[in-house]
């Protein structure tokens, strides 16, 4: 019973095929047939919504392109990074608001990142206090609704007395229903050039960094960087401060009628905004910094203590390195959800780019430009922040041989 | 230390070490030597907390529970809020609550017909509690959720069995929340489904290309840019004469985001199930829709529950939204009840009564999730 039967199927080829013969059977031509019938369903639907919207735009009467950009916008914007006046286009306007949309998301990305990761440690704690507080943060923030918070927040801030009978927790920060007013130098030249050489020192102080590094890989001993940077990040900036003749006046905040002039002005509606978002991202990091820390193996807590790092040490230089790598992918939405929870700001009245977009759909009635606008602009944001974090996330990732 | 050598010699006649007693080992004594006061940086943190913590709970309390207003003279338009006025700052208005319950809860809907809203408040609850039973994860459920939903509308709408007909734009408060969310859903999930199917068709680019576009559009964007082009952009999409009401459309820009999102979660389950299992089913010789049906999807769904559970709590808060085009959901009926100029100003109190409401519901769906992921993973184990 040797007879060598071939039912391997790389063995049973069907004869090559001559000419095209369209088969039912063929996967290939009903894959196709579907892709066609489906794409076809789904242009079908889109000529359909745009035939009506174009009937319909012309029914109303409703001007369409971008034309309306160039047009002055006389829309008043309560802050602004730009100087901006509502004679200004309502290009101008719609740049201010993706300012705004970028200072909230960029200082609120680095101060939850900031608390989120401190959270996200303490839970971890061996103190059950603070493991415990930190465990009711992260459960009571993340199962309220960020809009819910936010409102609460601009409440809370609402709630403070006036002008008159402000807060004042200490020296010149007066608290009021009109933001938060604190005392502010008055800005010169000697400031910018000091803080350019600020930047200087920095990029200097790592450079010097790097090759301390590269000299302790060849020789194992790491020079001394600490002396280096004192003279670098303060030495240098204050030396080029005084150079310049030392100017130094501080703006204070006076209380003149119904209301402060002077000094620096945080507004309610940014407070608010930037509060909750914070404070909310924060619960979601923390519980990512905690999955991180606790995906790193338990023998690399042992390895490091055995090289007799403290429990700080080993946290910072053996643990934290490798937990990274597990943090940063979830982190990345994270810094997504960030940026486009920035757009809840149209309910508490700061001009983000959704608000001021609102307005101009309000003003000219170009509903269509207006929410194209909106979404191009957090899809370009959207699309540059994870282009940004998959760099990063390269250059962490763990080399393998 | 001693040296070894002289801890050898001494060895046999030696006088025992001298240990701890047990007590300090054991015991609640020893807890809190562990766990709070380890060490002097430990305990001060312990100290300092415990003031921070004792200090804000006492003033909290003072402001919730000794100072607060319970109640003022006279209701609706002729109310005395003064007394809330004089208390501002050092107690609670709870008299809000109590004056603006109903409205919060149920918004404009009739006042003697609001039992027709808790009714379905309550089945809502219960059909939650059934869907969360595994003892109830089989077709019927499929069939009691057709039964509740239409129900539901029935006791909404009215116009049938006797029950007065209210017209959709009177609905609001926690109903509108729960039918955003539910519905939602009920409609985003299977819809995500078959995008994330889509999205992993190798054989057909085109199919695959229109899935990954529409993820990525949807995710790229914020909630609210869906809801301003449902509530601003929709109504140009439409031929005329034909309209469809702001709550639908709303309800069908968060179908769409949500689906978008769950596809994401789905999409990952398929990727967790190992490629055996196809070649398996193919050897089999099903087709396509009962590999996916009978063999793909009952895994590929049972790994993807937890992250799952953990977007319907994203989109049961992502639902306060639709506040921000005049839907009056939960959340938008707390901020219009301090609208009045007697209650003007009493925001917190308004914020923290349907605070408490979320978080019951989302703290039970995150609760459940995280019990349910470990009974999973318990299966898993063996």
């Amino acid at each position: 019973m040797q007879t060598p039967t071939t039912t391997d199927p790389r063995f049973l080829r069907a004869p090559p095929r001559r000419g095209i013969a369209l088969s039912w059977r063929d996967p290939t031509v009903r894959a196709v047939f579907w892709q066609v019938v489906i794409l076809g369903l789904v242009g079908l639907g889109i000529w359909w919504l745009v035939d009506n919207t174009m009937r319909n735009l012309e029914v109303r009467k409703i001007a369409t392109g971008f034309g309306f950009l160039e047009r002055e916008a006389g829309l008043p914007i309560g802050e602004s990074l730009i100087p901006y006046s509502p004679a200004d286009t309502y290009f101008r306007a719609l740049t201010v608001g993706v300012l705004n949309t970028l200072r909230v998301a960029i200082i609120g990305a680095v101060l939850a990142t900031i608390l989120g990761t401190v959270i996200g440690i303490a839970r971890l704690s061996r103190n059950w206090l603070v493991a415990k507080c930190a465990a009711v943060y992260v459960e009571v923030l993340r199962d309220l609704p960020l809009l819910l918070q936010l409102l609460f927040w601009y409440a809370l801030l609402q709630g403070l007395p006036g002008p008159r009978q402000a807060l004042n927790p200490f020296g010149s920060v007066y608290l009021s229903n009109r933001g938060i007013k604190f005392p502010w130098i008055e800005w010169q030249e000697a400031h910018t050039a000091a803080l350019i050489a600020l930047v200087v020192g920095a990029i200097v102080t790592w450079g010097l960094s790097r090759l301390f590094t590269a000299r302790q890989m060849a020789t194992g001993v790491r020079p001394r960087l600490w002396p280096w940077a004192i003279v670098l990040l303060v030495g240098l900036p204050l030396g080029v401060w005084w150079a310049m003749g030392a100017p130094f006046t501080v703006d204070r905040p006076v209380l003149r009628g119904f209301n402060f002039r002077g000094g620096g002005t945080i507004t309610p509606e940014f407070a608010a905004l930037l509060f909750g978002l914070v404070l909310y991202t924060a619960a979601f990091i923390a519980e990512i910094v905690r999955a991180g820390i606790l995906a790193v193996h338990q023998g690399q807590w042992e390895a490091a203590a055995a090289l007799g790092l403290s429990r700080g040490q080993q946290l910072r230089l053996v643990i934290l390195p490798q937990a990274l790598r597990v943090i940063i992918p979830p982190m990345t939405s994270q810094y997504l959800n960030i940026t486009k929870n920035s757009s809840l700001a149209v309910a508490i009245g700061y001009q983000d780019i959704v608000s001021i977009a609102n307005t101009t759909i309000n003003q000219t009635g170009q509903a269509i430009e207006g929410i194209a606008i909106i979404m191009m602009v957090y899809l370009t944001i959207s699309l540059s922040i994870s282009l940004f974090m998959n760099w990063y996330n390269a250059r962490i990732a763990l080399k393998e041989r | 230390m001693t040296p070894p050598s002289a801890e050898a010699a001494t060895l046999g006649a030696a006088p025992a070490i001298e240990r701890r007693p047990p007590s300090f080992a054991l015991g609640p004594i020893a807890w809190l030597r562990a766990n709070l006061f380890s060490s002097w940086l430990s305990t001060a943190v312990t100290l300092l907390l415990a003031y921070f913590l004792v200090s804000w709970t006492l003033s909290f309390l003072n402001w919730a529970v000794v100072n607060a207003i319970w109640d003022v003279p006279g209701t609706g338009q002729q109310v005395d809020t003064s007394a809330c006025r004089a208390a501002r700052g050092e107690g609670a208005c709870w008299a809000l609550i109590g004056e603006k319950y109903r409205f919060i809860l149920f918004g404009l809907y009739p006042f003697d017909e609001q039992w027709r809203p808790a009714l379905v408040v309550v089945i809502f609850v219960a059909l939650y509690v059934i869907s969360a039973m595994r003892r109830f994860w089989r077709k019927e459920l499929a069939l009691i959720w057709l039964a509740a939903l239409t129900a539901i509308g029935v006791l909404m709408w009215g116009g049938v069995f006797g029950l007065p007909y209210v017209e959709q734009e009177r609905w609001g408060g926690l109903v509108i929340t729960l039918i955003l969310a539910t519905f939602g859903i009920a409609f985003a999930f299977p819809l995500s489904i078959l995008v994330a199917l889509g999205r992993r068709q190798t054989s057909m680019p085109a199919v695959k290309a229109l899935c990954v576009v529409y993820i990525e559009l949807i995710r790229g964007v914020p909630l609210i840019s869906l809801l301003f082009m449902a509530s601003v952009m929709f109504p140009l999409f439409l031929p005329e004469g034909m309209n469809i009401d702001k709550l639908l459309r709303a309800q069908i820009a968060i179908i769409l985001f949500a689906a978008a999102y769950l596809a994401e979660v789905v999409r990952g389950g398929l990727q967790a199930i190992p490629k055996g299992q196809y070649e398996a089913a193919d050897a089999l010789g099903l087709t396509y829709w009962q590999k996916t049906g009978l063999i793909i999807l009952p895994q590929a769904l049972k790994i993807s529950i937890p992250p799952l559970v953990n977007t319907f709590i994203g989109m049961f808060k992502d639902t306060s939204l639709v506040l921000i085009i005049g839907i009056y959901d939960l959340l938008n009926t707390a901020k219009t009840s301090i609208i009045e100029p007697a209650w003007q100003g009493f925001g917190v109190e308004a914020y923290l009564f349907v605070a408490a409401i979320y978080f019951v519901f989302c703290f039970a769906m995150s609760k459940y999730s995280q019990d349910l992921e470990r009974e999973l993973d318990k299966g898993r184990r063996r």
